[in-house]
């Protein structure tokens, strides 16, 4: 009895094994490899154009954002923002972003000397910067977030557990909960609007055309002809996530 | 302005100076009492491999209780995940998508690894009693003595040889267990630390020697809670024997502090293995003073300062190591020696997962974390005092009922 208990135990065991071993066989394959096989290779690469020198912070790429992609209006979060930097003579950098700089700004910075003498003063735009190494898809436990074959970084609502991780690894602080569907949200591009041949809500918001998307695949678009012959630069650099958001203008304070 | 309230980390979060606007503690309680309670698991698990494995025969009593332990501790360290996650109901996915290139991810595998070990250890070691069991409770009337049969026919699986050759094999098998046990605990661990380290976009967790850190701390956590749980129990046995003259010499002992001193050796050797990482990491940090240092110099020597250097420095390592190598131990002095080493190390994951928000990624500003007392929604309680509570008091009801079909606690002499 028991040594037929035995044999059918290893049976059963071996038999498990030999059963699970076909799939373990296979290759894993990384998403860009199934991309790879399974579709064509995309001729586009969405980036984005930020000329900081032409941004006056009337925030109503943030206004825009908000009501095209349904973020709460109130809610102090928001997939893109506007950062005002004021630097006085005594070498202070005063930073701030009321409501996201949604309601644009009025008054000084509060902890700055209202008596101080300001020696230069700008605003600039945030948004995700749709890297080519996104930090965020890499950790995340179960795919729910991913890079789309033109580049964007997309978060699937519908699998999202709501970890968090993807929040604590992005450099930028781009990414938030949503309030109201509770996973992890982020700046799109309005992919819903620029897959059909729009332009974002924030680009078509922009009275003074700070803010542009383009093809950087097509040597012919605007945008990518200012990048490549341009002086552009990229925020945080250092963390090697390959920003597209790309910048004129920039400031060493910039953070 | 309602919906302020559901976006998640603004309800405990306050900023200084410049944050950007998405910035919030979004990483709080739970997410402390996470590598708090695998630790304890992982530290449990060693503890009762020193003997299975290295043979160090006199911690025998301590480590047939540590291994039990850790099975009472083992479901317990996925709670704090589930409290919190956003979508707690998709908390298998990862199971079903296994995801490569995430920390996180490996979680499913390497935990099932993990329960499987201590699970068929405790097996091997407890068979011998289950056919013991099942023989004395087979001809015993009462409902309650035939359920009991019942329970104990099934965790024998069918395997009833205790001959002297058999139970050999057990020993063997034990000995093999723990042996795999230990580098799979300290992988347990040592990934939930590879969580924290790898985020290159946050400071002061990126750093290769946080996995060897969390795993020290971790040992010292497990050794420490058994100690402190072994002289709690043996003592209120103690008291209540007292009380009774049915009292066994064996329950009048209470605690040896033979076993206690021989124990704290242990917990000593991890414990400065663990500080000298801690201190080889903040000392690097400051000597390389990358770009953001500065603001973690400000974190840390100021508005953390008492969090880490007088509460987890001092208070939790320094004291309690006084306290257990000064001469003629004694269980009192032990007590609080223990007490002091587990708050300790619940401060060191505290200033790792809270500290490393404590700061904006602009580097321009602050984040205060408000841990919310009193819950007046569920998120308040999953992520406040009493979500966290339920979470350390968890172990201790599970070991109760656990203890209650494989006594550990009984000597073995």
């Amino acid at each position: 009895m028991s040594c037929s208990r035995r044999n059918f135990l290893k049976t059963a065991l071996s038999g498990s094994i030999a059963a699970s071993l076909p799939l373990t066989m296979f290759r894993f394959l990384s998403p860009a490899q199934v991309q790879a096989a399974t579709e064509s290779k995309s001729d586009t690469r969405w980036g984005f154009l930020v000329d900081t020198t032409k941004c006056v912070g009337c925030g109503f790429c943030v206004k825009a954002c908000k009501l095209e992609n349904e973020v709460p209006y109130d809610a102090p979060v928001t997939r893109t923002w506007v950062e005002r930097y004021v630097v006085t003579k005594d070498g202070k950098t005063h930073i701030d972003s009321p409501k996201g700089g949604r309601d644009g700004f009025v008054a000084r910075h509060e902890d700055e000397d209202p008596n101080a003498e300001i020696t230069k003063a700008f605003f600039v735009p945030k948004l995700c910067n749709q890297c080519e190494n996104p930090a965020c898809v890499q950790v995340c436990p179960v795919g729910a977030t991913f890079q789309t074959g033109d580049g964007v970084v997309l978060v699937d609502r519908t699998w999202c557990i709501g970890c968090g991780y993807c929040v604590m690894a992005c450099p930028y602080g781009v990414r938030f909960f949503h309030p109201e569907h509770k996973v992890a949200e982020k700046c799109t591009f309005c992919y819903h609007r620029i897959s059909k041949g729009m332009k974002t809500a924030c680009v078509q918001a922009c009275p003074f055309g700070a803010r542009e998307i383009g093809n950087l695949k097509d040597p012919n678009d605007p945008v990518t002809k200012t990048i490549m012959t341009e002086r552009v630069a990229v925020l945080k650099d250092e963390y090697g996530t390959k920003p597209q958001v790309f910048y004129i203008g920039l400031d060493t304070n910039v953070r | 302005m309602t919906e302020q309230l559901f976006v998640h980390g603004a309800e405990w979060t306050v900023k200084e100076l410049f944050c950007y606007p998405n910035e919030f503690i979004y990483w709080s309680i739970q997410i402390v009492m996470y590598p708090y309670m695998t630790g304890l698991v992982a530290g449990a698990f060693v503890l009762s491999s020193l003997y299975h494995v290295f043979g160090q025969n006199d911690i025998k009593d301590m480590a047939r209780f540590s291994l039990v332990f850790s099975l009472a501790l083992l479901p317990v360290a996925t709670m704090p995940l589930l409290m919190h996650l956003q979508q707690p109901l998709r908390a298998m996915e990862p199971l079903f998508t296994p995801h490569f290139t995430s920390a996180i991810a490996a979680f499913g595998i390497v935990f099932s690894t993990y329960a499987f070990i201590v699970l068929s250890e405790i097996w091997f070691v407890y068979r011998k009693y289950f056919v013991e069991q099942v023989a004395a409770l087979k001809d015993q009337a009462g409902i309650g003595n035939a359920i009991k049969c019942r329970l104990y026919r099934i965790l024998t699986i069918g395997a009833y040889d205790i001959s002297d050759e058999a139970v050999a094999k057990d020993h063997r098998a034990v000995k093999i267990l723990a042996g795999i046990g230990i580098p799979v605990a300290c992988f347990l661990h040592g990934y939930a630390g590879f969580i924290f380290g790898s985020v290159k976009a946050n400071a002061l967790w990126m750093s290769p020697l946080m996995p060897v850190i969390f795993i020290m701390s971790a040992v010292v956590s497990g050794i420490a809670l058994c100690m402190l749980t072994y002289i709690i129990i043996m003592e209120w046995q103690k008291f209540w024997a007292g009380r009774k003259s049915s009292a066994t010499a064996e329950q009048i002992a209470g605690a040896e502090i033979d076993m206690i001193t021989k124990t704290s050796k242990y917990l000593l050797g991890f414990l400065i293995a663990a500080i000298t990482l801690e201190l080889l990491d903040l000392i690097f940090r400051g000597y390389t003073a990358m770009k953001s240092w500065d603001i973690l110099r400000s974190v840390m020597y100021g508005k953390d300062f008492l969090n880490i250097f007088v509460l987890q420095y001092g208070l939790g390592n320094l004291v309690p190591f006084i306290l257990l190598l000064m001469p003629r131990l004694t269980i009192r002095r032990a007590f609080v020696a223990l007490c002091l080493v587990l708050f300790g190390v619940f401060m060191m994951r505290w200033n790792v997962v809270i500290g490393g928000q404590a700061f904006s990624l602009s580097f321009a500003g602050y984040m205060h974390y408000h841990l919310p007392i009193i819950p007046h929604n569920l998120e308040t309680y999953k992520e406040g005092l009493f979500g966290a509570l339920t979470v350390a008091a968890t172990p201790f009801v599970l070991f109760w009922a656990i203890n209650k079909v494989v006594p550990s606690l009984k000597s073995t002499n």
